[in-house]
């Protein structure tokens, strides 16, 4: 080996080293980055809750002070106002209100967009598409537009200020998603199985309801979170089908009922939001990646 | 066993076997469900538009377009219109850069990532009447916390009154709209970057590619029809929604926020007359029908790919 060789060699490890040493510091600032970004999104998103989680213990003197530090307890914390917010207001019947409702929205959403994600996703037929996606296209139609004449059609129906009326008409946007997103899971599912099951002597139906439904069930539980996430949040139907208090949910009862003319009732209208949205994310946060997956195969293979 | 009794069964597996009929007597309840409470409520709506129904008299007199020509003599209308525009255009650029930032932190491995996704899907899982209520508090004009940061900060003596002047309260209301959801518009393209073969990146990165050329090379062409859907349904929801207006100024100062929407609910719930409200109401479709389209193409590219 002559010494021009061993100099270009000596050279050449040099520069991987140094490549290497770039690629490390490039992956320390990469996370660091990524780290940074990532708790710079969750302040932004979640710092309001925090706020009213802090102002639902504080004392009047405490939060009425403009003075005050809002991010520390001034005076020592009281849980008054949260008592206050589940014994003397209606904030547990309009909790009641919204599981009772969600629950027969989400029933009556399962029953409806089941069958039909499974005709659309695999009962082959010439039409499946377009329909697939005029259904989807009705999840755009928005309640601002529905609302004036789904009043009269519950006023007609004698639904005014019951349950019902966000029962029988809440399906109407929690429907469309759901299928849509059914139909994704649907489609992940391979079709020898259920050949399988119909050589098994299954019918086709029974194929789908005994085989087909249990190997999607992880994706169903995904739906029914989003379909009741979408029911617990929704304003306009509420506001204007019910405006009898022991009808109202927790998404209209709270701004009418805990504000008196003027008068808010801060630290409970904090609180409230706080115990309305903890539990709610938790469970979406759960199956979030079921339902980005969902997304996906349904975009895809429509 | 009878022959009857076999034939029986016969004809029934053969009818839970036909995919024909299946394929219609399983689709056949939501389409006359969604029929009968979207497609029926809609013609009603655009019927309404032409009467002269109040919540006081519901009795239909077809009135021509005399519904038409009182919104466009009212100010009011036209304010609304250019409100809602502005609304949703600011809240839309606002909702698809942050919604893909944020897709881009929460498909990264790190740690605490679990407890990182719950705190961002908050804002979007919170019903929005209730979080657009915990706003009111935090741009309160007297107590506003964020007054409080501006003034320990020395940039602020006084208060700003955020939802007491025209401008500020267009910008509280975009804001509180672009906060609440670009969790939605994250959870959407992560759907699509999710999708991306993940050999391509590994390609471009062999190649030499660094972090932002891939990144606007690679990665954003690929997801931009997934995109281009939480665009539209962002741009959807913000278009036709009235909850944060209503909430957090109640259309206020002086109409400065009302959007179309809240504006045909005062006129039409809150004023009675259902006609008028319907012929603003009316005026989202046209909007709608566009942004539709432009989903449907969205779609199929994506469906191309």
């Amino acid at each position: 080996m002559s010494s021009e060789d061993a100099a270009a060699a000596a050279m050449r490890a040099d520069g991987v080293a140094g490549l290497r040493r770039r690629y490390a510091r490039r992956y320390v600032m990469g996370r660091v980055a990524l780290y940074a970004m990532a708790v710079m999104a969750a302040l932004v998103c979640a710092l309001p809750f925090l706020w009213s989680l802090i102002s639902a213990f504080k004392q009047n003197q405490d939060l009425y002070n403009p003075d005050n530090d809002p991010f520390v307890f001034n005076k020592p914390a009281t849980p008054d106002h949260v008592r206050y917010l589940f014994a003397d207001t209606g904030f547990p019947t309009f909790v009641g209100n919204t599981l009772l409702v969600g629950t027969a929205v989400v029933a009556v959403t399962l029953l409806l967009a089941l069958p039909a994600a499974y005709s659309l996703a695999r009962l082959d037929r010439p039409w499946g598409t377009p329909m697939g996606i005029g259904i989807f296209l009705v999840y755009l139609v928005p309640p601002s537009l529905l609302f004036l004449s789904l009043t009269r059609v519950v006023v007609a129906l004698g639904l005014a200020d019951s349950l019902w009326s966000m029962i029988v008409i809440y399906p109407t946007f929690t429907v469309p998603v759901s299928v849509w997103l059914l139909i994704g899971f649907l489609k992940a599912v391979p079709k020898d199985v259920e050949e399988q099951a119909m050589v098994d002597g299954h019918s086709r139906l029974g194929a789908f309801v005994r085989i087909v439904l249990p190997l999607v069930f992880p994706g169903i539980v995904a739906v029914v979170v989003f379909a009741f996430t979408l029911t617990a949040s929704e304003f306009v139907y509420a506001l204007a089908f019910v405006s009898a208090a022991p009808g109202m949910v927790v998404s209209t009862g709270v701004p009418t009922q805990l504000v008196r003319g003027d008068v808010f009732y801060w630290q409970s209208l904090q609180a409230a939001a706080v115990f309305t949205a903890v539990p709610i994310a938790f469970a979406f946060n759960l199956f979030l990646d079921r339902f980005v997956t969902g997304f996906t195969m349904g975009a895809v293979k429509t | 066993m009878s022959a009857a009794e076999s034939s029986g069964r016969a004809r029934k597996v053969r009818l839970s076997d036909r995919e024909g009929f299946l394929a219609w007597a399983m689709l056949l309840p939501s389409v006359v469900y969604i029929v009968a409470l979207v497609g029926v409520p809609f013609l009603l709506a655009i019927a309404f538009a032409f009467s002269d129904v109040t919540t006081g008299d519901p009795s239909y007199h077809f009135v021509g377009l005399r519904n038409f020509r009182a919104i466009f003599h009212d100010g009011v209308f036209w304010q609304a219109l250019g409100n809602t525009l502005l609304f949703t255009a600011a809240s839309m650029a606002l909702i698809v850069v942050f919604g893909k930032i944020l897709a881009n932190i929460l498909v990264a491995d790190f740690q605490g990532k679990w407890f990182v996704r719950f705190l961002v899907l908050l804002p979007w899982t919170t019903p929005v009447a209730l979080s657009s209520i915990s706003w009111l508090w935090f741009l309160d004009s007297i107590y506003s916390p964020v007054d409080w940061t501006l003034r320990r900060l020395g940039l602020l003596h006084g208060n700003v009154i955020w939802l007491g002047h025209s401008g500020t309260a267009m910008l509280s209301v975009v804001f509180v709209q672009a906060w609440r959801l670009t969790p939605l518009a994250a959870v959407i393209v992560m759907a699509g970057l999710v999708a991306i073969p993940r050999d391509l990146d590994e390609a471009a990165r062999v190649d030499g590619a660094g972090y932002w050329r891939r990144m606007f090379e690679v990665t954003i062409p690929l997801t931009l029809p997934v995109i281009a859907v939480a665009a539209l349904f962002g741009a959807i929801m913000t278009f036709t929604d009235m909850t944060v207006p209503y909430v957090l100024t109640r259309g206020g100062p002086t109409h400065a926020t009302d959007v179309l929407a809240s504006w045909a609910y005062f006129r039409g719930i809150e004023g009675g007359d259902v006609g008028q409200g319907a012929a603003i109401a009316l005026f989202l479709f046209p909007i709608l029908l566009a942004a539709a389209i432009a989903v449907l193409r969205a779609v199929r590219r994506l469906g191309l790919r």
